[in-house]
């Protein structure tokens, strides 16, 4: 349908105007007619046109509409001038067609231009406020996924009508119940206070983007047929969207005029963007790599020439590794294409990675609470991702009294939190979401934190755990007890080492050499002697007596009979000094002084000979260690003989 | 300026075949596909040589050729080959201008760089054909640069 612009107004060329936008202008324009008091302007443009004042749309409501546009002063000035409006003096539907397509032209961007409007191009788009008298905008059936956006709930009875598909949807979708209420709602919705608003919208948007996207495919799936207008799931994901755009926007105009609301980050979404960035990778200042992010953005289940320029867009400096920005603007870019937004040509000036940085500047912060924050937060994201429970190395540890490598990694991350900005409304949120779920994090920390990775430093999640692996125990040395020697019993070892000492009849060990008992030798007046030299002394001081030992061999007990011992010293004593006669007196004449020397020698026997054994028994057992280690060492040189051989073989071969 | 933009995989299939004008496609396409054969041709002259050593622009491939269908133009096809055996032809219509060596290395250069990055996308999985914006967009501003 065209309008001949070409007859009256004379500036404009011939305007094409689609389906969409012939409603939709035709409806504006009735708006601003009808305000004037004028008849509507729904008919044919080209007949009301001819006719001069029959159907003008008066100035203030035109002015109030492109106000709303949200479009700079000198702008709106241009595109009256170029309508003709200014010419002719008055808003004609010719004029106003022409104003509402360069309203469009100049919203994505395009110069204010006739050429311009030749163009196809999305509606207009117009922000209401609600002391706006307009009425609110959108084309619930004639979207496409394009950028016509939903803002706010009406206040007006009169376009109730169509928010009926709106709200149909929108009381169909659990997800949107709190936050779309219905338009009788009390108008002053829209100032919501921010707590409550951010509070509903943190859960909403955790049920928009949860981490299981495949939760929302069904949410969306069954609504779609429901409302019959496919666009119209898109406006009522994006309205809680737009919302929290539009609500952040008020308080922060101060800030550059960007047109392009939908890419722009808000808090909430930002917090929950750098708490799966740390999910992926514990520390904020390092980056992800590009097969992770690949992993993380499959599960988005946008389709691979998707998602791959979306990565196109996002990794500023293509390096194939996202930094916290890139991933933000990456996961923003996703969201918004979830929701329906096709994704733009450019990367947005909001999604910049410079922009991202300055806008969320990093105040310090109290950093436990974000600690506590950031811990329960990611356990909270994602109840159901167990995978990525496993990987919140950093954030279990200083749940629970860790070691010191730890602790300072907590240290380290706490410098990186206070770089990352935080709003106080999250902060409220925080409590409330804690104690929501310390239980599951605390329980599902438990079973995965403990044995899992503690390193923080690597890029990669299974480098990760394999350093995790070995600060905690170090597989166990290979016991004392054989490996490979099994004939070699330790008890067998030194059951026979201890008789054999003790009797002198049994091979003593190889490491001693084969000698007199020492408690034989102990046996003796020597008592000095005796604790001077703890090992088996040389008979050199016990030369005297020695003979004496030789006739008391036969008499010596079996071993580990040195209590028997003690408690007969004055049998044996008498024993082994009656028989040798020749010693007889001299024996006899210290038997007594023996019997109460032996108390004290037999104890010191008793651990001279303890000691003893255990200096043996290590003696046999690191020998033995030494002679495994040097088979092993043994069987090593070998295998890489062997391999040495292979290589050379080999060489040639792969010579160019 | 370039009239044709090729990218060939290591296994001689292409990746990225593009040309202006559209008409005639399939004559610049049999153009570099015969193209391929010189490469192959300079790549194995280098013998024993290590990868470092070669160079990777090749030059010009074949002798100017006049183009049949627009006579007034003069087609010089050159060659270039990274380190992973991935081959960029291009073919340049040297009638407008006469094109300086250091130009078409440049282009190479650029060629290569935005190839690096379509590389660096993880969800690029090498050997698919490249469908990459920001490549497009490379490789059209190097195709209109004069036109």
């Amino acid at each position: 349908m065209e309008a001949a612009a070409g007859g009256g107004c004379g500036s404009g060329p011939p305007l094409l105007l689609s389906e969409g936008e012939q409603q939709c202008y035709s409806e504006l324009f009735a708006r601003c007619a009808g305000a004037a008091g004028g008849g509507p302007g729904s008919g044919p443009p080209e007949a009301a046109r001819t006719v001069p004042g029959t159907v003008t749309a008066a100035a203030g409501p035109v002015a109030d509409l492109f106000r709303a546009s949200q479009l700079p002063a000198e702008t709106l000035h241009q595109i009256t001038e170029l309508c003709g409006a200014k010419r002719v003096g008055y808003f004609g539907p010719t004029q106003f067609y022409i104003a509402l397509k360069l309203i469009a032209a100049a919203q994505s961007g395009l110069p204010v231009r006739i050429e311009s409007i030749k163009c196809e191009l999305p509606l207009p788009r117009f922000m209401m406020s609600k002391t706006d008298a307009e009425i609110r905008f959108g084309n619930p059936a004639e979207l496409h996924g394009t950028k016509v956006q939903i803002p706010y709930l009406i206040t007006e009875k009169n376009t109730f009508k169509r928010m009926d598909d709106e709200d149909k949807q929108e009381t169909q979708s659990p997800t949107m119940s709190p936050l779309a209420s219905p338009p009788s709602s009390p108008p002053h919705y829209q100032r919501v206070p921010l707590s409550h608003g951010y509070s509903k919208l943190r859960s909403s948007t955790e049920q928009m983007h949860p981490a299981p996207y495949e939760a929302r495919q069904p949410l969306v799936q069954p609504e779609g047929p429901s409302s019959g207008a496919p666009g119209a799931k898109p406006p009522r994901h994006k309205a809680s969207l737009i919302r929290s755009f539009s609500v952040e926007r008020e308080p922060h105009d101060n800030s550059s005029n960007y047109p392009d609301e939908p890419w722009r980050i808000t808090e909430e979404q930002r917090e929950y963007y750098v708490n799966q960035f740390r999910s992926l990778q514990p520390d904020p200042s390092s980056f992800i790599s590009g097969s992770v992010a690949k992993n993380f953005f499959t599960k988005s289940k946008l389709s691979i020439p998707e998602l791959s320029y979306i990565w196109e867009l996002s990794d500023a400096d293509c390096d194939g590794a996202l930094t916290l920005p890139e991933f933000c603007a990456a996961f923003h870019l996703i969201v918004a294409r979830k929701n329906g937004y096709p994704l733009p040509e450019g990367l947005p000036p909001t999604l910049q990675p410079e922009y991202l940085q300055a806008a969320f500047p990093k105040p310090k912060r109290e950093c436990t609470l974000f600690d506590s924050y950031s811990e329960s937060m990611p356990a909270n994201q994602q109840p159901r991702d167990l995978n990525r429970m496993e990987k919140l190395s950093i954030k279990d540890t200083a749940d629970f009294p860790v070691p010191t490598q730890d602790v300072t990694s907590d240290d380290k991350q706490e410098q990186n939190k206070t770089r990352l900005a935080l709003k106080s409304t999250a902060d409220e949120a925080l409590p409330k979401d804690m104690s929501e779920d310390p239980a599951t994090s605390k329980d599902s920390n438990s079973l995965k934190a403990r044995p899992r990775s503690r390193s923080y430093s690597s890029t990669s999640i299974e480098e990760a755990m394999k350093r995790g692996e070995d600060p905690p125990t170090p597989p166990p040395r290979p016991q004392k007890t054989h490996s490979r020697a099994s004939s070699l019993d330790l008890n067998k070892v030194f059951q026979p080492s201890v008789p054999a000492t003790k009797s002198g009849l049994l091979p003593p060990p190889p490491a001693l050499p084969p000698r007199p008992c020492p408690s034989q030798i102990s046996h003796h007046n020597v008592n000095s002697e005796r604790s001077a030299h703890p090992k088996p002394p040389t008979q050199l001081p016990n030369y005297g007596d020695f003979r004496l030992q030789k006739q008391d061999i036969p008499h010596s007990q079996p071993p580990s009979k040195p209590i028997r011992r003690k408690f007969r010293p004055e049998n044996s004593a008498t024993e082994s000094q009656e028989p040798p006669s020749t010693v007889g007196p001299v024996s006899a004449a210290s038997g007594k002084p023996h019997a109460a020397v032996q108390k004290q020698s037999s104890k010191q026997k008793k651990a001279i000979q303890t000691a003893i054994r255990k200096n043996k028994e290590a003696n046999a057992v690191l020998a033995r260690l030494n002679s495994e280690l040097q088979q092993q060492l043994k069987e090593v040189h070998q295998e890489r003989i062997a391999l040495e051989n292979q290589l050379e073989q080999l060489r040639p071969v792969t010579v160019l | 300026m370039a009239v044709c933009v090729a990218v060939i995989a290591k296994e001689n299939y292409p990746l990225y075949i593009r040309s202006i004008p559209t008409e005639n496609e399939l004559k610049f396409h049999y153009m570099v596909h015969t193209s391929l054969d010189v490469v192959d041709e300079k790549i194995s002259a280098m013998g024993k040589a290590l990868v470092d050593q070669r160079e990777l622009y090749l030059g010009l491939l074949y002798p100017t050729e006049d183009y049949k269908v627009y006579p007034s133009h003069q087609l010089c096809r050159y060659g270039y080959v990274t380190n992973s055996k991935v081959k960029f032809v291009m073919v340049v219509d040297s009638s407008n201008t006469a094109l300086r060596d250091n130009e078409i290395r440049s282009m190479f250069r650029k060629l290569h760089n935005s190839y690096t990055d379509v590389m660096c996308n993880p969800f690029y999985n090498p050997g698919d054909r490249i469908h990459s914006r920001a490549f497009d967009s490379m490789v059209t501003s190097m195709m209109i640069q004069v036109c």
